[in-house]
């Protein structure tokens, strides 16, 4: 589980994101919603340590984020960013088997068992045979899958996603969200996902925070964050609000 | 036994298999390389003065050749994986002429201290690297124009200060400094082979350890950092081996170019990109080109002979210019 109290964050003087608080626990899926340079992607960097906190403190299984070391952070926190492209011939399995890296020692090779786990993952995600591929020679999508099967050969129990559907095709969104909602159900796991696409976080999210220039909106469930009124202030776009008839979600459409 | 564990057993018997015939090919490339020169030697007779000649002048200098060239290579691939560009290399980012100008400062101001040359030599390419690093890094990352741009600028001014230097040296050290700097394996000793072989082994050896996190850095500094990697101490004692390596070599035989960069790039087409395979493998092919390099430089014109550095940069820019292009 993972706590976050009152943190900021400053990129030298400029304050990026600024007490903001949430729990993230066990089984949920929370969505992170927010205009461009709303501070979403620094308030998720900063999770895994990746950034300094100018204050405020994130407890990690309630004890605090920096008194754990490195691996340990990365075999209980998984991230998937926006990949960019390698100048190496890299095969997709050593991309994988990296997932694998705060798992062993920090010398010598993956066991077999690394290896199982990194082939399992990509065939969840629908790359079996891409194993000996170039990362390189993948297409936009095919990539970001790659992304995901690493994260979850980490098998780490708390995903941090930022814009994993960027690249996606229809099939594929989905296919990324059901597995993040399959892994947080069945495998007491949890995950926090930055996207621009409201509908998805609807669907998928159990809470939902909006941050407005680095600072948190409003929190809750999805019905009660995705109003009218909240869309208007952070896009500044009307919005028309009615029901999926499918699954009973609240659905955005924006009003051109 | 699974299919999986069968495979991989496979694959590393294939490398292993083909890490003895590196190794064999160097010994092979050594053998020859000692018979060949101005002085053709036979391989079954050799009187005194050959023998002196073998053992005092040509050995050494193959040995001491054969070293740096694994040091040069090893550093090229661990600096190209920590900087994720297969571009970078220690004579094209400045860190060659660092320790160029260090044992230069060494050779005009502490000439009388035996080991000021390798220090200063391995001083220059940490402050050198070091400010290359500074440079080249934005907020946005580190891109390949930016890279070879700050390598350009810290090289061409490292090479102001060389040649503002080379006016307080007298004509006679003046010709051979200007040799060496070119990369000149001439001045080659028994002493010196000694203590190239040992830091070339160490840091082999030191940088081997880094080579799993080294494959998280090639993907992206970030990414290494999210899977575990403690990415600043990587990047410190990648940076600090390296540049032993470089000062070490460039001590012993002036700055011997685009080997780092020539190397590790056959390595990679040959066997991948994991460095658990490129750093030990570029070591033997670094040490064979090398040897080859100044075999070739010592024969094509004897008596007289040509800066080893001419013939490595002879193939290594148009190499480059290839990659550049490719990039």
């Amino acid at each position: 589980m993972l706590e976050v109290q009152n943190i900021s964050i400053n990129y030298g003087v400029c304050a990026v994101v600024q007490n903001v608080s949430f729990a993230l626990r066990t089984g949920k899926i929370i969505a992170l919603l927010g205009a461009n340079g709303a501070g979403k992607t620094t308030l998720l960097k900063s999770l895994n340590g990746g950034l300094a906190t100018a204050h405020g403190k994130i407890l990690l299984n309630g004890k605090d984020l920096n008194s754990y070391s490195r691996r340990e952070i990365a075999q209980k926190i998984a991230v998937i960013a926006q990949e960019n492209e390698t100048k190496f011939p890299i095969t997709v399995l050593e991309f994988v088997l990296a997932g694998r890296f705060a798992h062993g020692s920090a010398f010598g090779w993956e066991t077999t068992g690394d290896l199982q786990i990194a082939l399992d993952c990509l065939q969840i995600c629908n790359l079996a045979g891409f194993e000996n591929r170039l990362m390189n020679h993948l297409s936009g999508g095919e990539r970001q899958r790659a992304v995901l099967s690493r994260a979850l050969a980490t098998e780490a129990k708390i995903l941090l996603l930022d814009e994993p559907t960027a690249n996606l095709d229809l099939a594929h969104q989905a296919m990324m969200f059901r597995l993040i909602n399959e892994r947080c159900k069945n495998c007491h796991s949890s995950a926090i996902v930055i996207t621009h696409d409201l509908n998805l976080a609807s669907e998928f999210a159990d809470e939902i925070l909006l941050l407005k220039d680095g600072k948190i909106l409003a929190k809750g469930e999805p019905r009660e964050v995705l109003t009218g009124e909240n869309l208007q202030t952070i896009f500044d776009v009307k919005v028309l609000l009615d029901e999926n008839p499918v699954s009973k979600k609240r659905r955005v459409t924006t009003i051109y | 036994m699974n299919a999986d564990q069968i495979k991989k057993n496979k694959k590393f018997s294939a490398f292993l298999s083909l890490g003895v015939i590196l190794f064999l090919s160097l010994l092979l490339t050594i053998f020859i390389a000692s018979l060949l020169g101005s002085e053709k030697l036979s391989f079954f007779e050799l009187n005194e003065s050959q023998q002196a000649i073998l053992f005092d002048i040509r050995l050494p200098r193959i040995l001491v050749g054969a070293t740096i060239g694994a040091s040069l290579a090893v550093a090229g691939a661990s600096l190209q994986s920590l900087l994720r560009n297969p571009l970078a290399e220690p004579y094209l980012l400045g860190v060659s002429n660092g320790a160029a100008l260090g044992t230069m400062l060494a050779f005009v101001f502490f000439a009388q201290i035996e080991f000021a040359r390798p220090i200063m030599a391995f001083a220059g390419a940490s402050l050198a690297t070091f400010a290359v690093y500074q440079m080249a890094k934005s907020r946005a990352g580190m891109n390949t124009e930016r890279l070879v741009l700050s390598g350009v600028i810290v090289t061409t001014f490292l090479s102001s200060i060389i040649v503002l230097l080379t006016s307080l040296l007298d004509a006679a050290k003046l010709r051979s400094f200007t040799f060496w700097l070119l990369g000149d394996l001439s001045q080659a000793t028994k002493n010196g082979f000694y203590l190239t072989l040992i830091v070339a082994m160490l840091g082999t050896i030191i940088l081997n350890s880094q080579a799993k996190a080294l494959n998280l850095m090639m993907i992206g500094e970030r990414d290494a950092f999210d899977f575990g990697v403690e990415v600043k101490k990587t990047r410190l004692i990648v940076f600090g081996t390296a540049s032993a390596l470089v000062g070490i070599s460039v001590a012993a035989s002036g700055s011997v170019g685009y080997v780092g960069l020539i190397v590790p790039h056959l390595v990679r087409l040959a066997i991948g990109s994991d460095n658990r395979l490129v750093v030990p493998f570029s070591a033997m092919v670094g040490a064979i080109f090398v040897v080859s390099a100044d075999t070739i430089a010592r024969v094509a014109i004897a008596p007289r002979e040509l800066p080893v550095g001419a013939i490595t940069a002879l193939v290594g820019a148009p190499l480059f210019i290839y990659l550049l292009r490719r990039n």
